[in-house]
Formats: C-alpha cells, sequence, structure tokens
C-alpha cells in the first residue's frame, strides 16, 4: 500500500508553538488504524513535493509569515497539490496565509494564497486563551477546544465557510472560528490543535484516506481525558 | 569607601523612597510573602519614579538576559567578580523586572558593582536607566508565548538599544544567530562561542530571513552577507579557551553543557573588569546549586534532584543532565500563570530518549504531558505528588525536572535546603 504522506510544510519559517504536535497525531492516529505513513519535513530553501496528501502550516511571526507566503507563491507546488485533491490544514500564521490577504509587519496588507476565500487584518487587541467552539454541523465533528494567541481578525467570504462558532475566545472576531472550502482547512487554535480534537484529525485523514475504522478506545482515552478536563477548566460541559 | 555614600548622594525623596520601600520588603518577607523584593521596590518606584537610575548612578553594572540561564549567569558571573574584592549587588531571588532591580540597588546601597538578571523585554528600559557598562546575551527562543513578545521582535529591540548605548560593552553568545544580530548593532562586542543546542528557533536569517547555513556551531546567510561573527571565548567540551588561545578545564561543580555555556560567558565578563581567569574559574567551581536548582534532598531514603526549565530550549539542555538509566525521572508541568499558560510548548520537546526508563508524570498539566509521552511512546505512570513518586520510583535516586510552579511546588514540600 501507498504510505500516506504528511507534508510539514516550512517548519524553519512556520513553527512557533508546538506545531509538530499535529503531524505527530496525525501519523499516530494513522498508524494505530494500520495506515503506513511518511513524514516529509520541506524546509522554506527546498520545493513542495506535488505528492502529499495531507499538507500542514504552523503559526510564525509577522517577517517569517510573510516570507513563506512570497516562498509558496513563488515555489507553486502547494497550489497545485491543493488543485489536484490533497487535503491542506493550517493553524494562526498559516491559516491567514491561505487567505486572500492578512496584515504584515508594521500593519501592511500582504497578499496571500487565495486557496480560502477570508480576509485578515489586525485587530485592535491581543486574543490569548482558552477557545472553544462549536463546528459547522456538515462538518460532523464534536466541538474544538485550543488555545488561541494572535491578533488577527478575519472575514469569511461566500466561497469559503467558517469551522465553527466561537462559545468562548475570539477565534475570526465575529463569533465565528477558522474557515474552509473543499479539502483546506484553517483554524486560529494554535499549535498542536489536533491533540485536544482527535475529530478534527480523523476529518482530515477520512479526507485523504477515506472512511476510516474507529480507534479502540483505549487508544483514545487520554486524549479524550484531556479534552473533558480543559472543557471542564472552562467551565463547558464534556461533549 | 563609606558605607553609605551611594544613598547618602541620592536626593531627599529617592532616600525615603529606598527606606519605605526597605521597610514593605522587610515587612512582606515577615509575613512569609517572598523576599520581599518586587514589593519594596514597587513602592519605592512609586514614590520616585526614576529610582532606579538613581541609585545605579556612579555604579558599575552589568545586566544579564536571555531566554535560559539567567539566574545562574548572574550567580557565576557574580562569583566570577569576587576577586575584585568589593561589594556587588544582585537580585539573586530572580526578581528580574524594573522593581527587583531597583530593590537589588537599595538594599546594597555601598555596593560599587551590580550583576543584574534582568527580564528579556526590560532590556531597552533597563539599558536606558542604568547605563550600564556589560550587558550579557545569552540565547533567545521561544518561551511562554502568550505573554512574552515574539523573539524576532525583541531581537530587534535588543539590537535599537544597545547600538543606542555608546559606553556599553555586550558579551554576546556568538553561535546564536538572533543573539548575535541583536549584539552586531553595539559599538564594543566580546564574542563568545557559547554554542546552541536548540535550534527550531534560529533556521533562517534574522537580517534577511533565508535559510541559513549550518555546519557544526557556523552559520552563514546564503542570501546577503550575514554570518557568525569571529570570537574570542570558545567552550569546546569541558574546557574553555581564553582569547590568548589557551584551553582550561573548567570543572563546574553544577552540571550540564548549558552551565558550562554559563561559565565561559561569566569568564569573558569577568576579564572585561581585569579578573584574572584562573581565580575566576576557582570561584565558579564553588557554585553548586542556585536559587534551588540542582539541589539534592533527601525524602523517605530517596536521594531527590531538582532541575528547574521552563522552555522547549530549557527542558532540551535539561534532558541531558538527567542521570543515565536506570534512574528513574519525574516530570512535573503546570501552566500558571509564571509558567505560561499555553502546554503547547511541550509538543516541541523530544522525549523519545526517555524510552526504556522509568518515568513518573506530574504537576497540575500531567495529562498533557501524558499524551505528549504517549505520542513519542515514552511508557510512564502519572502521579499526584512527590511522596508517590518517590514510592512508584523505588529507587535511591530520583531526578526531577519541572517547569517554573511545579518546581516551586515540590520545592515547597522538600524544603528550602539553602
Amino acid at each position: 500500500m501507498r504510505p500516506l504522506r504528511l507534508v510539514w510544510i516550512y517548519p524553519d519559517l512556520l513553527s512557533t508553538y508546538g506545531d509538530r504536535g499535529n503531524v505527530l497525531v496525525l501519523e499516530r492516529r494513522a498508524r494505530l488504524r494500520g495506515l503506513p505513513v511518511e513524514v516529509v519535513e520541506v524546509n522554506s530553501d527546498q520545493a513542495v513535493p506535488l505528492d502529499g496528501h495531507i499538507y500542514l502550516m504552523g503559526g510564525g511571526e509577522d517577517l517569517p509569515q510573510t516570507l513563506a507566503t512570497r516562498r509558496l507563491q513563488a515555489d507553486g507546488g502547494l497550489h497545485e497539490a491543493v488543485g489536484r485533491g490533497a487535503v491542506l490544514f493550517a493553524v494562526c500564521a498559516g491559516y491567514q496565509m491561505l487567505g486572500l490577504e492578512f496584515g504584515g509587519a508594521d500593519d501592511q496588507a500582504v497578499a496571500g494564497l487565495g486557496l480560502l476565500d477570508i480576509r485578515s487584518g489586525r485587530g485592535a487587541h491581543r486574543a490569548v486563551g482558552e477557545i472553544v467552539a462549536e463546528v459547522d454541523p456538515a462538518l460532523n465533528v464534536p466541538r474544538l477546544t485550543g488555545f488561541e494567541n494572535h491578533q488577527g481578525v478575519t472575514r469569511v467570504g461566500p466561497r469559503s465557510r467558517p469551522v465553527a462558532r466561537t462559545a468562548l475566545g475570539i477565534g475570526n472576531g465575529d463569533g465565528t472560528e477558522g474557515a474552509y472550502a473543499g479539502r483546506v482547512l484553517g483554524t486560529y487554535l494554535h499549535g498542536p490543535a489536533l491533540v485536544r480534537n482527535p475529530g478534527l484529525a480523523d476529518l482530515l485523514l477520512s479526507w485523504a484516506a477515506g472512511p476510516l475504522p474507529p480507534l479502540p478506545p483505549q487508544a483514545e482515552e487520554l486524549a479524550q481525558r484531556l479534552r473533558d478536563e480543559r472543557l471542564a477548566a472552562v467551565s463547558v460541559q464534556p461533549s | 569607601m563609606d558605607a553609605n555614600n551611594h544613598r547618602s548622594r541620592l536626593p531627599i525623596r529617592a532616600r525615603l523612597a529606598t527606606t519605605v520601600g526597605g521597610a514593605a520588603a522587610t515587612v512582606s518577607r515577615l509575613a512569609g510573602k517572598g523576599d520581599g523584593s518586587v514589593i519594596g521596590g514597587i513602592i519605592g518606584l512609586r514614590l520616585e519614579p526614576d529610582l532606579l537610575s538613581l541609585l545605579a548612578r556612579g555604579r558599575q553594572i552589568v545586566l544579564v538576559t536571555g531566554t535560559n540561564g539567567k539566574t545562574t549567569t548572574t550567580r557565576l558571573i557574580t562569583a566570577a567578580l569576587t576577586p575584585l574584592g568589593r561589594q556587588i549587588a544582585s537580585n539573586i531571588y530572580g526578581a528580574n523586572m524594573e522593581a527587583g532591580l531597583t530593590s537589588a540597588l537599595s538594599r546594597a546601597p555601598a555596593a560599587p558593582l551590580a550583576v543584574l538578571e534582568t527580564d528579556e523585554k526590560y532590556i531597552p528600559a533597563m539599558v536606558k536607566a542604568t547605563s550600564p557598562r556589560v550587558v550579557v546575551l545569552l540565547n533567545l527562543s521561544r518561551d511562554q508565548m502568550d505573554r512574552a513578545a515574539e523573539i524576532w521582535l525583541l531581537a530587534r529591540r535588543w539590537r535599537d538599544a544597545l547600538a543606542d548605548a555608546p559606553g556599553c560593552r555586550v558579551v554576546a553568545n556568538a553561535d546564536d544567530p538572533l543573539v548575535a544580530w541583536a549584539a552586531s548593532g553595539a559599538r564594543q562586542v566580546t564574542w563568545v562561542a557559547a554554542g546552541q543546542r536548540w535550534r527550531d528557533d534560529s533556521w533562517c536569517c534574522p537580517h534577511c530571513g533565508a535559510h541559513l547555513e549550518r555546519e557544526g556551531d557556523d552559520w552563514a546567510c546564503r542570501e546577503c552577507s550575514y554570518r557568525r561573527p569571529p570570537v574570542s571565548w570558545v567552550l569546546t567540551g569541558d574546557h574553555v579557551i581564553d582569547p590568548s588561545g589557551r584551553a582550561r578545564p573548567l570543572e563546574l561543580a553544577l552540571p550540564g553543557r548549558a552551565n558550562r555555556a554559563n561559565a565561559v560567558v561569566a569568564l569573558a565578563v569577568a576579564d572585561a573588569f581585569g579578573v584574572n581567569t584562573v581565580q575566576a574559574l576557582r570561584e565558579l567551581r564553588g557554585v553548586t546549586s542556585v536559587a534551588g536548582r540542582y539541589t539534592q534532598v533527601n525524602r523517605h531514603g530517596c536521594e531527590i534532584r531538582l532541575l528547574l526549565a521552563k522552555n522547549p530550549a530549557g527542558w532540551l539542555e535539561a534532558l541531558d543532565v538527567l542521570a543515565p538509566p536506570p534512574v528513574p525521572v519525574l516530570l512535573a508541568v503546570n501552566a500558571q500563570g509564571p509558567d505560561g499558560r499555553d502546554t503547547s510548548w511541550l509538543w516541541d520537546v523530544d522525549y523519545r530518549r526517555l524510552r526504556g526508563r522509568i518515568v513518573l508524570v506530574g504537576g497540575e498539566r500531567k495529562l498533557d504531558l501524558a499524551v505528549r509521552l504517549e505520542a513519542d511512546e515514552v511508557p510512564f505512570r502519572m502521579v499526584q505528588n512527590i511522596d508517590e513518586a518517590v514510592h512508584l520510583a523505588a529507587s535511591p535516586n530520583l531526578d526531577v525536572l519541572a517547569n517554573y510552579t511545579a518546581f516551586q511546588q515540590y520545592r515547597a514540600v522538600l524544603g528550602r535546603t539553602e
């Protein structure tokens, strides 16, 4: 069987908050189901491979975010892979980069990759803290729990849909959180967002590999306990 | 020199401010609320906003900053300067913002020297307020990002502040590209090859953003001309090489590569003050523990050693310091304000080398750590407290690695031995 290829885009520029966690969670959950996995880390001086199944993008400061965007535009590989139906999951700065524009250093508007119909700018306050959001029922994923740390405000246009509605925290800034279109999904939950959201991890895996068998309960136990603990800590009933 | 020389030169309002601040610190200490340095400093500054500048005037000041190793390096520099035979003011309890620095100086009014640990964010303001003779830049990496500034931004602020301080010598780690970039704005720099274990924040050129060419400790940008500056002090293995090229064994009591790096930085600072390296080294070897770090404590017949690390770079270095297997390890993580409320950083640390030994997991965020270890296929047991860890370890020794408030909680249970 051809291994599932996870491509981590630019860990040299876009990795500030434990972004490796998303790679590790996808890898573990695929392997537990008997799927062979291959992880490819692509630095900003390398070409983006076209044959990945799931592409991952992490967070970054203003300057690296702008540099990474320019390099991905010039490379073109990510656009081509997504055009062929690859899955793309991006958090925080990576999420903003997927849109039509975002606020760079000194709040200059920077043209994004145009893979999602979103526009981001800089808000008045930094959003820092736990976030909880109810996911679009069409995605069939339990509520999101995570940590956000950004100053971005994002508006989702008609060709994309918000991933969720915030129950706690700021997200996009208008009561919604994240955005998706086809198999491209971005979120303000930063860093290892999939750790507390195994349902979202499985959604990405199923987009890439088709329907998945459930995991044995003991393999899920710790992640579920962590999820329940964090939801209880912010007084939102566990789901 | 008159013992009250510096204080008696202060304007009357500043003198009042140090007295009232000192009284508040004493009350705070007696009430068992820490060492009182922060409250004392805050009250003093409220009475006289320029108190820190006034207290700094006429003294030779060393500011020590960086993401990791500030407290230890401050302690080592203070030790290395003792051959000068002069009183040295220092914030030995780690209160490293304006109030802590103010308090350290007002407690030692006659000290002509001061070695002051300084929070990374406060360097620009503290350089301006204290006109330091030396600023030490150790390293810069991701840390408590829910409240700390982004590090590229921080490096730029350091650079601007140091370019604006012509009388100041910077002692900087040339092996950390962000630190080197920040220091290269200064007029006088002593470059130290102190090594860099954690590299995940410096793969790209701080000047132009291109991917850096890195070979060993050397680094250079392919796209602009920016490269590692030539160094005059070098850490290599357990040896220090001084600017004359002479190598000497360090043979510290403190464990680990990071502390050897801190010691070489301390020797470079001592040299800038004219202290003989052999004499300075002798003092460094006498430092055995720093504010409870590396302390050994016996609990129910088990020798417990306490290690503190607060962020991925610190944990990476600390994992190197752990006693070899089969000594069991207790890892503990909290996420209170001082720790950073976000535990994402746990995913930046590679725990796979802990496979094959007894690993215990504690602290208020033990579940976060448990899920992390599960992903790295490191078997572990969760514990509620230090005694349960000692019981499960069933070993004559136990190494404890904890982040800030988890460390303080264990220290409180085990009793302060220092």
